[in-house]
Parts: C-alpha cells; structure tokens; sequence
C-alpha cells in the first residue's frame, strides 16, 4: 500500500485537512474518517445512489470517487443539508408521506431531489421517475417518494408565484 | 371480541389514523444508526476468502503470508472455529423424515457453492483484511457440480451424511382427484419454471461481535430482524449462558425474512470475537451479498386443473420440485416454502379434490430460504395462471370464472383441503371491489380499440390468500426455538409519559409507530407521549419479533393488552387519590376523567408525581404499580389468514418484447388497519419486489453452478421509471381471535403481483400463440414464446 497523502476539502461548510490512503473512497472518508455515517454505500459501483453527496453542489456517487480527487472541493453530504436547512421542505414531504421505510436509500433520495429541485425545471411524475433511475429503494415502491418530492416541487413553484405576487 | 372498537373521533383514538411515523425524522436527517455505521474501540474488521467453485475437495490451505502481513490479527479456518461452536442443522421435527447436513462456520472437507465463506481475516482495517484474503492459497480440487434440481434429485448424494439429494418430500392427497379429471369437460395444464432471486437488502448485512471475556459475555451488534432468536443461537452453538448473550438490532437498512437466518459468516465473526476478546466487525459488500444471502424461490411446478362445463373447477393437481443449495437454512429451513407452496395452492377456491406432490432437493448453490411472502407468489401464479388458462379454454371471462369459483364469504369458517383453516376471508367483495376500482368494463373497451392499431395491452388478475400471525405451529412444533408469543414492559414516567418496550422489531415498516398508537389509543394519551424501543435482547422481553406478517397481529395485541394492564393499574391509584371508584374514572387527553361526563378529575402527571415521589400521602399497604410487563401468545385459529385481489394493466411490444407496466391495482383485506398510511406503502413496497420478481430479478447460474451476474449492475432491481402507479384499495374483516384484530399486511403485495403480472402478458399475447409460464418475464423469453428467437 502506497503512503497517505494529504488533502483539503470543505464538508459541509468546515475545512477538513486529513491524510488519506489513496485507495480511500470518498464514501469511506465521509462515513469512516469523519463519523459523517448519514452516506450510506449500498453497491459501491455507482448504482444504487445511496451515497449520492454534492461535491460543489452537484450530486456525485461517493463510492466512485477517491477522497484525494475531492481535495480543493466542497462536498456536502446529507447532514450538510439538514443543518444548513436546504432541503426542510422535501423532508417534510417525505415524512409526512411516509416515503422511506428502512430509511436506506434516504440520504441519496433526498440528495437526488435537491439536484432534481435546483436545476429549475419542474419534472412532472414521469419526470421524477426518470430522474431518479440512479437511485434504488427497495422498501417503497418508489410511489410515496415521486409523490413527495412532486409536492415539494408545487410547493416551491408557488411560493415563487407568491413572492411575486 | 373487538370489544374496544370505539369511534374514530374519541381524543386519542390513534388505531385507524394515519400518523407519521416519529422514527423516520431520524432517518431523514441522516442520523439513523445502522451496524454498518457503528465503531467500537479496538473493533478489528474481518474479509472472507471465499470457494471459487461450486463443489470441491479442500486439498490444503496456505495462511502462512495472510498471516504475515503488517495489521492483519488473526487469520481463521474450519478447525479453529469448529473446535468450540457446535454444528447446526437445519431440519423440523414435524416435517417427517426431513434431512439436511451439519453445518459449521467454515468448511472442513469440502466446499458446497461458489461463494462459501473458506477462511476468515481478522485485520485492523477491512481493506487490509481483503489484501490479506488475496494472499491466502487454497488448494481445491473441483468436483463436478449438480446445479440442475432435476438432475439432482436423481444423482448420487453430495454430502456424505445423506444418502441422496433429497432434503424433503411430501405429498397431499384429499381423493377424488383421478376421478375428477376423468370425469372433467375441460382440463388445463401448464409447467412452470420460477427463477432464483434474492432479497437485496439496501444495507448489506452487517454485525458487530464483541466477546467480553471477563464476563463470558457477547454482545452482538447484528442487522437482523430477530435478536432473540440470535441470543439464543450464540448461546448454544458457542456455549455462552443466554442471560450474558445480548442482540442489539438497531436501524435495519431492509429485511424482507432475508436478515432472520443464520448465517456462516456472522457465526465465524462470532466465533473470532470469543476467539481473540475483541471487537469484530463484519459487513457483506454487495457481491459478497448476492453469493451469500439466502436466495428465494426455484421451482418447476407442473400444474393441472380439472373443471366441469360450468367452469366450475373440480380438482386440482400439482408437482412442485423445488431446490433449495446444499444445506437447509437454520434454524427454520429450506423446506417451508414449499411446503407453503403446496398448501396454498387453489385457496381461494371452492373444490375438494386436491392432490400434491413437493420434492425439496439439494444442488450445489447457495441456500434459498424464506423472503417476502414464503411460497405465496409460486402457490399464487400457478393458481391464477391455470384458472386464466382455463377461461381462455371455455371463452369466459377472467373475472367471470373467478366468481363462479371462488369460495362464498358467507361460508366461514371452513377448511380448506390441504389442511390449513380459514377463519373469514372476503374474496368476493375483494373481487367486486378489485373490479370497480380497474374500471374494468372500460379497459377491457380501451384495450379492444387499441389492438386494432396494433397495440398490445394486457389486463391480468389474480386473487391470493396470505398467512399471517403464525402460532407456534409454525415453528415451536417442529423443535426450533423460534417463538410465536412477544412480550411488552410499559413504564410510567414521573412525568406522565410512557415507555414501551416491545419484542416485535422495525425495519422499517413503521413497527414502533403502530406499537405507539395501540398503546396510546388504550392509555387514553397523547401518542407523543409515547416512546417505543425495539430490538434490544437487554432491554426488551422475549418474543418472536417481526417476521411473518406478525408486528401488527401479535406485536399488536401484546401492546394492546398490555396498555390495558397499566390502564388498570393508573386507575386504581388515581382512585385511591381521589377517593372515587376506578370503574368510574378513564383517561381521556393525559387525564384522569370522570368516565361518564369527561370532567377533568387530575392530570396522569400529577397520579405519578404522587405515586413516585409522595407515595407517603397514600393508603398504607398501596404499593402503585407504574410498570407493567405482558406477555400474548397467539391461541385459536393456527394461522390468521388474509386475502385480497390485484390487477395488473401492461404494454407488450411484440417487436422488442418489452412491457411497460402501465398501472397496478391491489384490494386487500389485513382485518383492522392501525394506520392506513403504512399499510398503503408496504402493500406498495410488496408489489414492486413481486414485479421485479415478475419481470426482472433473476440469479442466473451457468453449468458449473457459478453466479454470472451477481452485481447491482447485473442483477436487475426494479427502478422508479419502470414502476407503475399503484392503486390500493382496503376491506376490514378483522380477526376475532384477537381484541385488536389485526392481522399481516407485509407480503400481501408480492404474493400475487407477479402473478397478475404474468396473467397481464399473457392477455396481451392472446391470438399470438404466445403463453409464458417462467418468470422473469424477460423480452428474450417474451420474444421466445413469440417465436420472434
Ligand atoms: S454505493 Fe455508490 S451508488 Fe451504490
Ligand atoms: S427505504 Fe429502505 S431502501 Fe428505500
């Protein structure tokens, strides 16, 4: 094994400075290095999307990258989100709709819906459908989650209208 | 019984109501807590190297270089786990002349499946683990292997301690079968082939062992959805007291009965932390996941159905060859399914001459056991399958046969001829109800003007019959120690507020927020109040867990019963405070009330304060009674059973052999519904793993029984865009074996969903030639059966 090498990166808004093999997955170094279990790794080959984290805000597979391809980058995982209040509304949705059972996939879902929300469009349900082909859920049947989130989509739509009333 | 039912509208009248589930915030925060998270101090990580070939001689195994590399702890092999854990073997007494062989953490002789656990590393990290596993040689000299189940049943026995390759078999003759047949107008036939696929788990499986030897005590951190049936395998297989034996369950990432059977490598792990006094963490990847986890299903049935110029059917007859790998699971074997199978086929219908034959058979692949609704989808297909077959012969209609057939919902309780007792279902008004929400008249209209443009649409049904709240006929009676009854310990809190811990468990469907209605419906308080704990063999009573279908059935009622309990004792303190009668007092809203009036008499909060804190200022002799622990056991009917109906609306193109599934339709009838919200979205979650079953997950072998596409890429799980809209319709026939009369609502949508799937297809098909009986109906096989290939 080849010696550690040192990286920068932000997470979730505080500098993190660490030395890392450089065989560690981004994945690993979010959930192992720093305790940010929130990422989960169901395939660890980019299919299932349940370490799906914003790496300078766009949605990544943390299992794909190596944590020194992320160094000089901001990466924000499921508990950035949160804290940051970005995605209390989806959340929301998904809770009162009861759109996660084990709960799993969660973290990937609503990373995916953040980027499904922030590019601006407003997917229908086939829409929704199809942007979440990345993402597995094995406990749902998938319908409780288009649901929330096409809530949230409507939700921000017309609060956007409100705002400009 | 079903004495409680009050209305809807009472305060705190939570049974019914759709409440969110309080766990899920958690989750949705990313602060759930899964085995996969958790690090102990000096927590060692463990890797397998695993047999590259499904059946072999072990020759030699070199460890000498694993052993010498820089951070690896210990390197393990058969012998040395072997010498203090006891073999296991997966048989049940009550399933005559069953057999299977002992088994042991690692093998000693020889290797089963491609995929067996050989020898385990112990390291400080899982990537120096996995290192060390490339550095481990073992010499195997292959044997031939016997991936075929039919070939199997006849060739020469693979493992020494058996005489042939036969684990079960049994056969089911209520007479008059020959008969019936001969004396038939019309009879139908059709073989059957279903696939091997598996439950894929989001979380793989996981478990942290963690041996004490100072106390002789394991605490095992395990993703299982029955701790206390692990508490007592370690116990006894490692001979460690049960009482210094404790299962932690926490957040499970996914089940589905995957996560209950006992598994070679989390008794190694076991074994390693007794071994070296540490920590040792052990979690599946998913490659390692899709060779090891329990696989389900693989049978070829071959079916026939006799019926009279009424279409009405007279007897059935079915074979069911089933294979199940090289040993039987443990501790609830490999022979259920089928012998599930086999007693439900036909249920929904009323004839009497039945006959069957099951033939369980080892091959030389990894073990199928129980996932989501056990031998329902098989038992269900071939029913449904035969009956569609059947009408297309007689020119009727596919609802039309169905309620000629079925059995009248005014004729409970009966039997039915393969032994299994009915209570009450409601096919008929499930199937009346099924037909109203498809709009029916109207797709069959939309489907006749589509086909004169050349498009394929498809309309198939099917009902089922679920088991659920399992007694300990299930289990008890064969000799496993698996339990039928659970147990609940509420707790007051000085404050008012009420802890319930529970022996059924969650992964998900929502067990701790049913478990807090029922308890704060009874207590007459608000469900906030209310905190519920699972999965902790320390902290919580013994039971049977959530498997089955029976969190809400028995998990239920143990809650329920258990807040009447302590309701009774609130009472009588609450009477000896205010010097009333407890008859004449409730709890309404966290107060104690007059019962007849409602009028506020004095706060739960204040009755414990008094109780805990002044209990000088009560009679003497009170001793108050804040904490009450309950135990139920299932008695009357063996079984509670279900029923329902779903409908399923598919595209073909003829040219690619593609299907969209267009819609899906479900009645279900789980007796009372404690919250519609979570029966809705399991019922949902059911039917997507019946249409992957349906249409897409397979665990494909080639001739040397090798796993060719065992990967999430490979192995196809279904997605959002390729899942329809499902419509979920309910009917209340509650059990009267219970106050609650709940039963199970988990496996209703995977029994029948590809089961009207294929019926679906088949419609479409219709004037093609084209009939498909395997699953998954992949367009290779749909462009097959066209003759297209
Ligand atoms: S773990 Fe990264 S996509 Fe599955
Ligand atoms: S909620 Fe379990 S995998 Fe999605």
């Amino acid at each position: 094994m080849s010696g550690k090498v040192e990286i920068s990166l932000a997470v979730n808004g505080e500098t993190i400075e660490a030395l890392v093999a450089p065989r560690t997955t981004l994945a690993d170094f979010l959930r192992q290095d720093i305790q940010l279990t929130g990422t989960h790794t169901g395939c660890e080959m980019g299919v299932c999307g349940a370490c799906l984290v914003l790496l300078d805000d766009r949605p990544v597979h943390a299992c794909l990258m190596f944590a020194v391809q992320a160094d000089g980058c901001a990466v924000e995982t499921v508990e950035g989100l949160t804290l940051r209040r970005a995605i209390d509304d989806l959340q929301k949705a998904f809770h009162e709709r009861n759109a996660l059972q084990c709960g799993f996939c969660t973290p990937g879902m609503l990373v995916s819906a953040y980027g499904i929300l922030a590019s601006g469009g407003e997917p229908d349900r086939d829409g929704i459908r199809d942007a979440l082909s990345g993402n597995y859920c094995r406990c749902t049947g998938y319908e409780s989650i288009v649901d929330a989130i096409e809530t949230t989509v409507r939700q921000r739509r017309q609060h956007v209208e409100e705002e400009k009333a | 019984m079903n004495a409680f039912a009050g209305s809807i509208d009472r305060p705190n009248s939570y049974i019914g109501r759709s409440v969110s589930r309080p766990n899920a915030k958690r989750l949705l925060e990313g602060r759930g807590r899964y085995v996969t998270d958790l690090v102990l101090p000096r927590m060692l990580h463990a890797a397998f190297v695993r047999s590259p070939y499904a059946h072999g001689k072990i020759v030699s195994i070199d460890i000498e270089e694993a052993k010498a590399l820089s951070g690896v702890r210990a390197v393990f092999t058969g012998e040395d786990l072997a010498s203090i854990c006891a073999p296991w073997t997966g048989t049940l007494d009550h399933f005559t002349n069953m057999k299977s062989p002992p088994q042991v953490p690692l093998p000693l002789e020889k290797v089963m499946w491609s995929g067996q656990p050989v020898v385990l590393i112990v390291a400080d990290s899982r990537a120096i683990a996995e290192d060390a596993a490339e550095l481990v040689i073992v010499d195997i000299e292959e044997l031939p292997a016997l991936a075929d189940p039919v070939e199997a049943m006849s060739a020469a026995a693979m493992s020494q301690e058996l005489a042939d390759n036969i684990c079960f078999a049994t056969k089911l003759d209520s007479g008059g079968v020959e008969e019936a047949f001969d004396a038939a107008d019309t009879t139908v036939e059709q073989s059957f082939i279903f696939g091997r696929h598996t439950a894929v788990t989001l979380e793989p499986r996981a478990i942290v062992a963690d041996y004490d030897p100072s106390e002789n005590r394991l605490t095992a951190h395990h993703a299982t959805q029955t701790p206390y049936q692990f508490q007592d395998v370690y116990s006894r297989h490692y001979g460690i007291p049960e009482a210094n034996v404790r299962v932690i369950a926490p957040d499970i990432g996914g089940s589905f009965g995957m996560k209950l059977h006992v598994y070679h490598e989390e008794m190694a792990v076991v074994g390693a932390s007794i071994l070296l006094g540490r920590p040792i963490k052990y979690v599946a990847d998913r490659m390692e996941s899709f060779v090891s986890d329990i696989h389900a299903r693989d049978h070829r049935v071959t079916g026939r159905l006799a019926l009279d110029r009424d279409g009405r059917i007279t007897a059935m007859d079915v074979d069911d060859v089933t294979a199940i790998g090289a040993f039987s699971s443990y501790p609830r074997t490999s022979a259920v399914e089928g012998n599930q199978v086999i007693r439900l086929m036909g249920a929904p219908y009323d004839f009497s001459s039945y006959r069957a034959n099951l033939s369980v058979v080892f091959q030389n692949k990894v073990q199928t056991s129980q996932y989501r609704a056990v031998g329902h989808p098989i038992a269900c297909a071939v029913t449904e399958s035969l009956v569609d077959a059947a009408a297309r012969e007689l020119s009727l209609d596919p609802f039309e046969i169905r309620e000629r057939n079925l059995i009248p919902d005014s004729s409970y309780p009966r039997t039915s001829p393969t032994g299994y007792q009915f209570e009450k279902l409601s096919h008929q008004v499930c199937l009346a109800r099924l037909k109203s929400i498809m709009n029916y008249d109207a797709l069959r209209a939309e489907q006749a003007g589509l086909r004169q443009k050349g498009i394929l649409r498809g309309i198939g049904i099917a009902l089922f019959v679920e088991i659920t709240n399992p007694s300990p006929a299930f289990y008890g009676v064969g000799g496993a120690r698996i339990s039928a009854q659970d147990g609940a310990i509420l707790k007051l809190t000085p404050s008012g507020e009420v802890h319930c811990s529970i022996s059924v468990t969650e992964q998900g469907q929502g067990t701790e927020t049913i478990i807090g209605q029922i308890v704060a419906d009874q207590l007459g308080i608000d469900r906030e109040k209310v905190r519920v704990m699972t999965g902790d063999t320390d902290t919580t009573p013994h039971g049977g867990a959530t498997w089955a279908c029976r969190g809400a059935g028995i998990g239920g009622e143990t809650a329920l019963q258990a807040a009447r309990k302590l309701k009774a004792n609130l009472l009588a303190v609450a009477g000896l405070i205010l010097q009333a009668r407890p008859g004449e007092l409730d709890i309404r809203a966290d107060w104690i009330v007059e019962a007849v009036t409602g009028q506020q008499r004095i706060s739960l909060a204040e009755v414990a304060r008094i109780a805990f804190f002044r209990s000088d200022t009560l009679p003497p002799e009170t001793q108050a009674q804040l904490s009450v622990a309950h135990h139920y056991a299932p008695q009357g009917y063996p079984f509670a059973f279900t029923n329902g109906a779903q409908g399923c609306l598919v595209e073909v193109d003829a040219e690619t052999g593609f299907v969209k599934i267009l819609k899906h339709w479900v009645v279900e009838d789980c007796g009372r519904i404690i919250n519609p919200l979570l029966v809705d979205e399991q019922v949902r979650g059911g039917v997507v793993q019946g249409l992957g079953a349906a249409f897409f997950e397979e665990c494909l072998y080639n001739e040397e029984g090798q796993l060719t596409n065992g990967s999430l890429a490979d192995y196809l799980v279904p997605m959002a865009c390729e899942m329809p809209d499902i419509e979920i319709s309910h009917v209340e026939t509650p059990t009267r074996d219970t106050e609650l009369g709940a039963k199970g609502c988990g496996e209703a949508g995977t029994a029948a969903a590809s089961a009207a799937a294929m019926n679906a297809v088949n419609d479409a098909l219709v004037g093609h030639g084209a009939v498909l009986t395997q699953i998954p109906m992949t367009p290779t096989r749909i462009l097959k059966a066209l003759g297209t290939i």
